[in-house]
């Protein structure tokens, strides 16, 4: 469990992180979900005791993180940036870290398998893809098999392979009962992970929620109806115990019915259409409203980005 | 809708017991063996001795120069103050590097107590600097000793002075390297800084004749006069600090820059 209460980080006169209250409960996975310079990695560094709070404070299962006996074995953490000596064997580098915290050396050996890195423990990490370095990254943080597991950003830069594998062993770690907090700026990413969501913007807590209720909440799907018989369809959807909303441009959105039941509602009356179609507001689309206010750096370009529609 | 499953709590099976000291110096101890910069620093340090050594006994020989009253075991301060430039460099990287790779931020999350890393990392780097100095000290001084005739008979406590008190000097030189290291947090920044401290006050004071008390205090109190100490009785110049005086002038430097270095690193963010 990790406890944050009125967390408050200030660099100057910038507020990174301004006063967060939550819980990271244990067997679920958490997303922690903001835009780039939201706080999140601060947050995170603040909870492992790198970076000193301006006020407030957190907690690992009600201790300060430096008052944790051997704290590799509470929790381990992947930050963003390589925290690991690109010269040093990628086995030396673990021993080493074993050795702070008096993990047995057989352990060194049994993450590297578990990552899929035995080929390459006498290697160094310079040499190392992206995804070698960020399996790398996650075996040291499994080191102490802790209870508790951070992850920043731990798909950036992946492959699809190794995105599926950091997902599924993320819910196979939860499963086990362990507290997995991981941050994303990627809604979709978080949809397929996380039952748990914390959404952060400039550094302000913007909502605390179980990615189920995020889902039903957020995720509304509607049919999108156009036609040139307007009263009459809408008498039918009236009929049909249905209602529709017009949506501008001509086009009327219908809740609560599939294009189906829509489009044989339509041909039992004979009502000619000029469009059916399934809707759905992408996750991706709430999460960007729920931020477009507290988004730092906004690209000057006029499109709009186009995010996938589909979750 | 917060009703997620709830298991019971996984606790790592591994038994945790409070960590010490002793852990973190066998951390510190696997890091700076399994790092080059380590080898070609010493290494380096090593060849610049044994080198040194060997041409002084080379030019003795061919010249057929008369030490005087000063034994052979004075010819040992050039190799050692051309090595003491190796041990500052691995004095610097021995933190810097951690900084430079990130490795600093997994390492304070694995050790919390940042006094505690900076005092494995200075034990460390102290101990395997001193051994290394004081036993090529040792061996260069030997050949030296049964290679050229000249010069008076070396007491056992000039043998002493010329091996461990050398050693000693130079690992606490590497002291404050790491401190500095720890302080400016860049290697090339704080080598540089080293450097400069180590013989850019000597460079000046030869320029500064028209200060003649300033030029006496620099003459005296350089980083190479403090080692020329063990070496000769008069030092670079005369009244200057003798003795194993020069050993406690360093280490008090030392210990200050410790403790700026301990002081930075608890208050700061990494």
């Amino acid at each position: 469990m990790i406890e944050l209460q009125g967390l408050t980080k200030r660099f100057g006169s910038k507020t990174a992180v301004d006063d967060l209250s939550f819980q990271v409960r244990p067997g679920v996975v958490t997303g922690f979900l903001g835009p780039n310079g939201a706080g999140k990695s601060t947050t995170m560094r603040m909870a492992l005791g790198l970076d000193h709070p301006t006020s407030g404070s957190v907690r690992i299962d009600g201790r300060h993180y430096r008052e944790l006996d051997e704290p590799l074995k509470y929790i381990g953490a992947l930050l963003e940036a390589r925290g690991l000596h690109g010269g040093r064997t990628a086995y030396n580098n673990l021993l080493c870290l074993a050795q702070s915290n008096r993990i047995p050396e057989s352990r060194v050996t049994e993450v590297l398998e578990l990552v899929g890195l035995s080929a390459v423990t006498r290697k160094k990490p310079k040499g190392f893809s992206m995804g070698m370095g960020q399996r790398l990254g996650i075996a040291a943080a499994l080191l102490g098999n802790p209870q508790i597991l951070m992850f920043d950003e731990p798909v950036n830069g992946l492959d699809p392979e190794g995105i599926h594998w950091i997902r599924n062993l993320m819910k196979t770690l939860a499963a086990e009962g362990r507290t997995i907090f991981v941050s994303s700026h990627l809604m979709s990413e978080m949809a397929l992970t996380a039952d748990h969501l914390i959404v952060i913007g400039q550094g302000r807590l913007l909502a605390d929620t179980s990615m189920a209720d995020f889902i039903h909440r957020n995720s509304r799907s509607y049919v999108r109806l156009r036609s040139p018989q307007r009263e009459r369809l809408l008498d039918a959807l009236h009929g049909a115990g249905l209602t529709a909303v017009e949506a501008g441009d001509g086009t009327l959105e219908v809740d609560g019915a599939t294009a189906e039941q829509v489009g044989d509602l339509a041909a039992r009356h004979g009502i000619t259409l000029h469009e059916l179609s399934a809707q759905r507001a992408s996750l991706e689309e709430a999460f960007m409203r729920m931020t477009a206010a507290t988004v730092e750096y906004h690209a000057h370009s006029a499109t709009v980005p186009q995010w996938s529609k589909e979750v | 809708m917060t009703t997620a499953p709830y298991p019971q709590q996984y606790t790592s099976p591994i038994p945790v017991r409070r960590a010490h000291l002793g852990d973190a110096l066998a951390s510190e101890w696997t890091k700076i063996r399994s790092v080059r910069s380590t080898m070609w620093t010493l290494g380096v340090m090593i060849l610049l001795m044994v080198g040194v050594g060997l041409l002084s006994i080379v030019a003795i020989n061919a010249t057929d120069s008369d030490l005087g009253p000063e034994s052979v075991l004075s010819l040992g301060f050039n190799g050692v103050l051309l090595g003491s430039i190796c041990v500052v460099t691995l004095g610097v990287l021995t933190i810097s590097s951690e900084y430079g790779t990130g490795m600093i931020r997994t390492t304070l999350t694995a050790c919390p107590s940042r006094g505690r890393v900076l005092a494995a990392k200075a034990i460390v780097f102290f101990l395997l600097t001193l051994v290394v100095t004081a036993v090529t000290a040792a061996v260069v001084a030997g050949m030296q000793t049964a290679m050229i005739d000249s010069g008076s008979a070396a007491s056992a406590e000039e043998w002493v002075r010329a091996t461990i008190g050398a050693g000693l000097f130079t690992a606490v030189l590497g002291l404050v390297a790491l401190a500095m290291g720890a302080l400016v947090r860049h290697s090339a920044g704080a080598i540089t800084i080293m450097i400069g401290v180590m013989l850019l006050p000597l460079v000046a004071g030869m320029f500064m004749s028209s200060l003649p008390k300033v030029q006496e205090f620099v003459f005296q109190y350089s980083i190479p006069s403090l080692l020329i100490a063990f070496y000769s009785d008069t030092g670079l110049i005369e009244g200057g600090p003798h003795g194993w005086t020069p050993l406690w002038i360093l280490s008090g430097v030392a210990a200050v820059a410790l403790a700026g270095a301990f002081l930075a690193t608890e208050k700061r963010d990494v």
